[in-house]
């Protein structure tokens, strides 16, 4: 880019149509608790206020949802949590954790799975959003998700996509939840993709009170494996 | 099943997740490479017009959330939401926040000695409308230090969540303000390379500014698109009746 001195150029910026293209992602920074984690966006089939840090500003200045009411939801219904890591295995206090799955049937509440034939269930959107807490611990109610199809019309063994945001993160990191008992994951096309000494870290296990536990090692001995997706 | 018409991978403008200028990426940024995977029906959907339910009804004006008017430079801020290859993206929310005029953030975990604004919180949403049309009202965020380096000081700026059609398309990001010389110092905007950089750096518009009232910012976002060039099928346009 050129300067003239006398008359100078206007700098590049967004509206400029040479450099258009996919906007930079950012970091979500330390403070976006009162912004994005809402009360029981960790709540997929209940109405608690799951996956909030309200205590970490002003009750005046909740201005998110509150635990909007929910429809009849079929399938089992599962905890799933788990402590964000960094390199020196000290918990991560400010990341956020985003979920994405289909229903027990296997059907994404999306206009992009027009699939007449694998039902949607009413109540159940399959997305959600929790702040970790000050121990690095994440946790969500949602329902155990049926199988989807993939790649050359087989079908993936049942999975939940997890993103994941934090201060430090300058983007989001893609991962996936598999469920250690599930016969299908042998033959999933996805975790066919990943080494198989890493393929664990891709594993939900049955952990205290019966929960489904994630942990998520962002560097590291036992690093989560992420995606690009 | 559903034909998968994959989106575009990123492109040239995405930051790396670690930038050792910005010292909390080096503790928690991958060293592995990230696996490639083709995109299923996982990666290609996504929550759509249920914003009410998830982040809750729009909140547009955060100049209006409190008895009082918010201290600072009125600004409204507007734009379009569009993929890469120049289509609207009708009907998807944006979450944002900010800290207050003074740089000051809500949180208590901000312990930056700038004054708080009561009548100020500085969260909000909005959705696009059908042609990608979004905007809100809001004040100018003031430039705050931060602990990053010695004399830190984060540029003014909104931070931005998108999620898209589909859980490829997700997107946070910051809208920065032109002629801050601070952004050329801040080693966030710098994880992204020049000139992409420049993609967040919004436009001041006189006609989006309204007499006597407000300063008026442009700024579109623009997330993955669709694949240019559909993926090889063997169920071409002319046999559909088969």
């Amino acid at each position: 880019m050129t300067t003239d001195p006398v008359n100078p150029a206007p700098r590049l910026d967004n509206q400029d149509p040479a450099l258009f293209g996919q906007t930079p992602s950012q970091t979500v920074g330390p403070f976006f608790h009162y912004g994005l984690p809402w009360k029981g966006g960790a709540d997929l089939v209940g109405q608690s206020d799951m996956g909030a840090r309200p205590e970490l500003f002003p009750e005046e200045h909740y201005v998110l949802n509150r635990s909007p009411p929910r429809g009849a939801v079929g399938g089992e219904t599962i905890v799933l949590e788990g402590v964000v890591y960094d390199a020196e295995g000290k918990p991560v206090p400010d990341a956020m954790i985003e979920i994405w799955q289909a229903n027990a049937a296997g059907r994404y509440a999306s206009p992009d799975d027009d699939r007449p034939d694998v039902p949607l269930d009413e109540g159940f959107i399959g997305f959600g959003r929790a702040a970790t807490d000050e121990n690095g611990l994440y946790r969500f109610r949602t329902v155990r998700p049926g199988p989807v199809p993939g790649p050359g019309n087989r079908l993936q063994a049942p999975h939940i996509a997890v993103g994941v945001f934090g201060r430090g993160l300058i983007k989001r990191l893609a991962t996936r939840i598999y469920f250690e008992d599930a016969a299908e994951n042998d033959a999933d096309p996805i975790l066919a993709l990943v080494p198989a000494e890493r393929r664990d870290t891709l594993v939900a296990r049955k952990g205290r009170n019966d929960a489904w536990r994630f942990d998520i090692i962002l560097q590291g001995e036992r690093e989560t494996v992420f995606f690009d997706v | 099943m559903s034909l998968i018409l994959p989106y575009a991978r990123e492109d040239a403008g995405q930051p790396p997740s670690l930038h050792p200028g910005y010292a909390s990426t080096v503790a928690r940024s991958p060293r592995q490479p990230l696996v490639e995977i083709p995109h299923t029906l996982t990666e290609t959907t996504g929550p759509a017009g249920c914003w009410d339910s998830l982040m809750g009804g729009a909140l547009a004006d955060l100049t209006t959330q409190h008895k009082g008017t918010p201290q600072g430079q009125r600004i409204i801020v507007s734009g379009r939401v569009l993929d890469e290859n120049g289509r609207p993206v009708p009907n998807t929310v944006m979450e944002i926040w900010q800290a207050n005029a003074a740089g000051r953030y809500i949180h208590k975990k901000d312990q930056w000695d700038a004054p708080l604004d009561p009548n100020f919180t500085g969260a909000g949403r909005v959705v696009t409308d059908a042609e990608g049309r979004y905007r809100y009202v809001t004040v100018r965020p003031g430039a705050y230090p931060w602990g990053n380096h010695h004399n830190a000081w984060r540029p003014s700026h909104i931070h931005l969540s998108l999620l898209g059609p589909a859980f490829a398309t997700r997107l946070v990001t910051q809208m920065y303000f032109p002629d801050d010389p601070l952004i050329e110092i801040d080693p966030i905007a710098n994880a992204v390379p020049t000139p992409f950089r420049q993609r967040m750096v919004s436009r001041f518009d006189l006609a989006t500014t309204q007499p006597n009232w407000a300063l008026g910012y442009l700024f579109d976002v623009v997330l993955r698109g669709r694949e240019a060039t559909p993926p090889d099928t063997e169920h071409g346009e002319d046999d559909h009746d088969d």
